[in-house]
């Protein structure tokens, strides 16, 4: 069953000769898709980041003009947040569908996996208005170039990857004594501030950043730090922005991550109890230095990945053994995947993940063989079964255990997508002949013998994507 | 003083509701099981961390304007002012169905509230506010389902407790067995295919199980649209965000009123972290609100009937910064508020033991200080509107909460 558990558990399920290229030797198998970037599988001119904000600031520029063209208010509002909408939604849409295809046609499922998991773990949400557009462009940007490298490589490149700075709302998270601060405070002192009856701006710290690398992207909520901690990380990354902006706020190329020194709260800072020197953007970095080297951030990344990999309940000898080769490799992602895929835990034909709603949309297209040709498709699928690409809701990513998803409405839900799927089902090929290709020694002999009886072909698809195992992986 | 034993509690409660009609009746054992049964009650759940200060102004709080700034509601009387509950407090303009319900006496506010948790992860935050202990981790269980175990069976049977979502979240998961329903309907699925996988699922107690429930669910549902008017499609889980919260409220009544329907039901709202341009008495968090108001008032329409015996908990992981950040928003904070609302609430008052916002009063310089615990909320409305016991609440609903004794007087005798 070791070919099984390589293709289903690890991958992304079975595409009909997945079991046969991975049955001699399971763990080469593996092993041999962890070397190197991991880009999408299929060719799709997906436009990057820096464009697609673009459009979204002509947008919002629109908005503007709209606003000062109009002395009514609400209806423009209206109106701008669906320019912002019709702005993005294009890319959202490529980026959704890219995503299904390379999972369906991906010849290296395991690293496509690994793409999955820190896109979830460094979750952003795209139902974030200004997140929306751009949440495929982190996976596919800060994520897929660094999964089998070096830990540090993809932290920094996430945080500073302008839809993780704007989905926690990092770019005018500005240091109290920065020059933007002193300055304004100058101004504020020499004019009068009745003038407008506004209450003047008042500069200072948006500790969401800060606090949410610290929580869900390295040492984890028990991980040793406090309040103090927070603050000061939050003062290290002030000036961490994207480029573009008006005024005094110009700079940087606009949708790129950009260093804005005069919102950085200049000067030594102290987080967990040691001193940072650096001056600017480096102080910032170096923190993340030290945060990806920590034993805590090791044990929390290893408990994930094992949450992942091999049960709800991460058996404690194999986080340890993975977190150790976190900690001994420095982060070198591919050894800790390898002490991963070295645990005797994974390989428990027992152990098996209730599969989300992602798992069973990607498996079933690898096992028919097809891949979506338009993101409608794509995107109503996820509405039903509830996990909308990309929307998480929160910065803690989609939860990872099966009590989370193991909902009875949930199940009618996916009761419902597998019958539309079999009613769609054209190809010639038996479902017993399916449940061979997907599922090889998982396939129960009740399973077989209903497919066999089934009413139609498409409906032996439907108790074949419903069946628990297949519903498991 | 001892506390009663679990049933001379309950019976001892019934005596005094029903002394106001018949002092010296003799009560049918029927009749008291009837009533045992006969409470509905409806969690809402904001995650995301509701700014307290936002939705329930502290306006005569003398540092409430510098420290909340250009986020801070203005007293009542003045255009975009709060909603007045009395010389302290008010509601936010957006709340105007809540306000409603408190000047009816049908909502108590709760303020300088929270749970145990003192620390600021939103998750480790909700682990607490629905697993019921002191501490994010421990159980595997919420409140609500451990509480379930202990309700009087009141001659029901039956699943009694509904999630509105695809899946049921951890304030209901646990050992009695619960529904989810969301309002995403799920027509017209193959009743032979149905029957095949029940049979595919005989070996498979998980499965077997959870096709069960949703089996019946569906019929539920079927019933309540009938009897509501209400069509099973209204409403599309891709819905804009205010009708959202209106749109699960109508299918939590809708279920609530069917014949057999559920006593219980969470609801879930998301979109409350506002760390960057919350807004005032506009904006991103008024819209949210306002889209709340009108869910509740959904809700309220939709149970019609049922209104007069049911409360509605609407509760939070934590509250926010006292000040405004860096960014026209607010941080994650600890004291915060909380609403009781119904039919059966003894409303119209506000229970907040002040502790003001002056700098010194803060909690770590920063958060409005928590002065009551959530739990003492929990524990008053599952024993006087639920009648769960107190025993049964000390030591297996909230264990480790002595310290959090139930409030009383907040459900009408």
């Amino acid at each position: 069953m070791q070919a099984e558990i390589a293709v289903l558990r690890f991958g992304l399920g079975a595409k009909p000769g997945d079991l046969a290229a991975a049955s001699a030797e399971p763990r080469a198998w593996l092993l041999s898709q962890i070397k190197g970037p991991v880009p999408l599988a299929v060719n799709s001119p997906l436009a990057p980041s820096d464009q697609i904000f673009a459009g979204l600031i002509q947008a919002r520029d629109e908005r503007q003009r709209m606003k000062q063209a109009s002395a009514t208010e609400s209806p423009d509002a209206k109106v701008a947040f669906n320019a912002i909408r019709e702005a993005y939604q294009p890319h959202y849409r490529a980026q959704v569908l890219a995503r299904a295809q390379s999972a369906a046609l991906t010849t290296r499922p395991f690293a496509e996996r690994l793409v999955h998991f820190w896109s979830n773990h460094f979750a952003v949400s795209a139902d974030k208005g200004v997140v929306y557009g751009l949440a495929g462009s982190l996976e596919n940007e800060a994520i897929r170039p660094h999964v089998a490298g070096r830990f540090v490589d993809l932290l920094t490149a996430v945080e500073q990857h302008p839809a993780m700075i704007a989905f926690l709302d990092n770019q005018y998270s500005v240091g109290a004594d920065s020059t933007a601060a002193r300055f304004a405070s100058r101004f504020a002192s020499r004019s009068n501030s009745e003038d407008t009856g506004k209450p003047k701006r008042q500069f200072g710290i948006n500790e969401n950043l800060a606090r949410e690398i610290l929580e869900l992207h390295t040492l984890g909520v028990s991980g040793g730090y406090n309040q103090a901690d927070v603050t000061s990380f939050a003062q290290i990354i002030t000036g961490w922005s994207i480029g573009g902006g008006k005024g005094r706020l110009a700079g940087g190329v606009p949708g790129r991550f950009y260093f804005r020194d005069n919102l950085h709260e200049p000067g030594p800072k102290v987080f967990l109890g040691k001193t940072y020197t650096e001056q600017g953007q480096r102080q910032g970095e170096a923190v993340l230095a030290d945060l990806a080297r920590r034993p805590e951030t090791a044990n929390f990344i290893a408990t994930k990945l094992v949450r992942h990999f091999i049960a709800d309940d991460p058996p404690p000898a194999a986080v340890d053994r993975v977190a150790r080769a976190f900690l001994k490799s420095g982060g070198d992602l591919p050894q800790v995947y390898a002490a991963l895929i070295e645990s005797p835990e994974s390989w428990d034909v027992n152990a098996r993940k209730f599969k989300t709603p992602e798992d069973f949309v990607f498996s079933t297209l690898r096992a028919l063989n097809v891949s979506p040709a338009q993101p409608e498709e794509v995107i109503r699928s996820f509405d039903l079964l509830g996990q909308r690409q990309y929307t998480p809701g929160s910065p803690a990513g989609w939860p990872d255990t099966s009590k989370s998803w193991d909902g009875s409405d949930a199940l009618m839900h996916r009761v419902l997508w597998a019958s539309r799927v079999g009613a769609k089902y054209e190809s010639g090929v038996e479902p017993a002949d399916l449940a061979a290709a997907s599922l090889g020694g998982y396939a129960r002999p009740e399973t077989l013998s209903a497919l066999r009886r089934a009413a139609s072909s498409g409906q032996a698809v439907a108790l074949l994507l419903m069946s628990p195992e297949f519903q498991r992986r | 003083m001892p506390r009663p034993s679990p049933t001379n509690s309950s019976r001892r409660r019934f005596l005094i509701g029903a002394g106001a009609l018949a002092a010296t009746a003799t009560i049918p054992n029927a009749l008291f099981a009837y009533t045992g049964g006969s409470s509905r009650l409806v969690v809402v759940i904001l995650r995301g961390a509701l700014d307290g200060l936002a939705a329930v102004p502290p306006y005569g709080d003398p540092d409430y304007a510098s420290l909340h700034r250009e986020l801070a509601i203005a007293a009542p009387g003045g255009p975009d002012g709060a909603l007045a509950l009395n010389n302290t407090f008010g509601l936010h303009p957006s709340l105007s169905f809540l306000h409603e319900r408190f000047v009816a006496g049908e909502l108590v506010v709760f303020d300088a509230v929270a749970s145990p948790y003192r620390d600021r992860s939103h998750f480790d935050g909700q682990n607490v506010l629905e697993n019921g202990l002191a501490k994010p981790i421990g159980t595997a269980d919420g409140w609500l389902n451990r509480a379930l175990a202990a309700l009087p069976r009141g001659g029901r049977a039956g699943d009694r407790a509904v999630a509105i979502s695809q899946n049921v979240p951890l304030i209901l998961r646990g050992e009695a067995a619960v529904i989810s329903k969301s309002p995403q309907a799920t027509p017209d699925v193959d009743e032979d295919l149905l029957a095949r996988l029940a049979d595919l699922y005989s070996k498979d107690d998980w499965f077997s199980a959870r096709l069960s429930d949703a089996v019946q669910t569906e019929k539920m549902a079927d019933g309540a649209a009938d009897v509501g008017g209400m069509s099973k499609q209204s409403a599309g889980a891709g819905a804009a965000y205010p009708n959202r919260v209106a749109a699960v409220a109508r299918m939590a009544s809708e279920l609530m009123r069917s014949d057999g329907g559920p006593e219980i039901a969470v609801i879930e709202a998301s979109g409350w972290d506002t760390h960057a341009n919350q807004g005032g008495a506009k904006g991103i968090l008024a819209t949210r609100l306002a889209g709340l108001d009108q869910g509740l008032k959904s809700l309220a329409d939709g149970l019609g009937p049922l209104w007069p015996q049911t409360a509605v908990l609407v509760v939070t992981e934590f509250g926010r910064t006292a000040a405004v950040n860096g960014t026209r928003g607010t941080d994650h904070g600890t004291g915060g508020c909380a609403f009781l609302l119904g039919g059966a609430v003894r409303g119209g008052q506000v229970i907040a033991d002040w502790p003001s916002l002056r700098r010194t009063a803060l909690l770590d310089n920063r958060d409005l200080k928590p002065t009551l615990d959530l739990r003492s909320v929990f524990k008053a409305v599952l024993d006087e509107h639920m009648h769960v016991d107190a025993n049964t609440l000390a030591k297996r609903v909230f264990p480790d909460s002595s310290g959090a004794r139930p409030l009383q007087g907040l459900i009408r005798a």
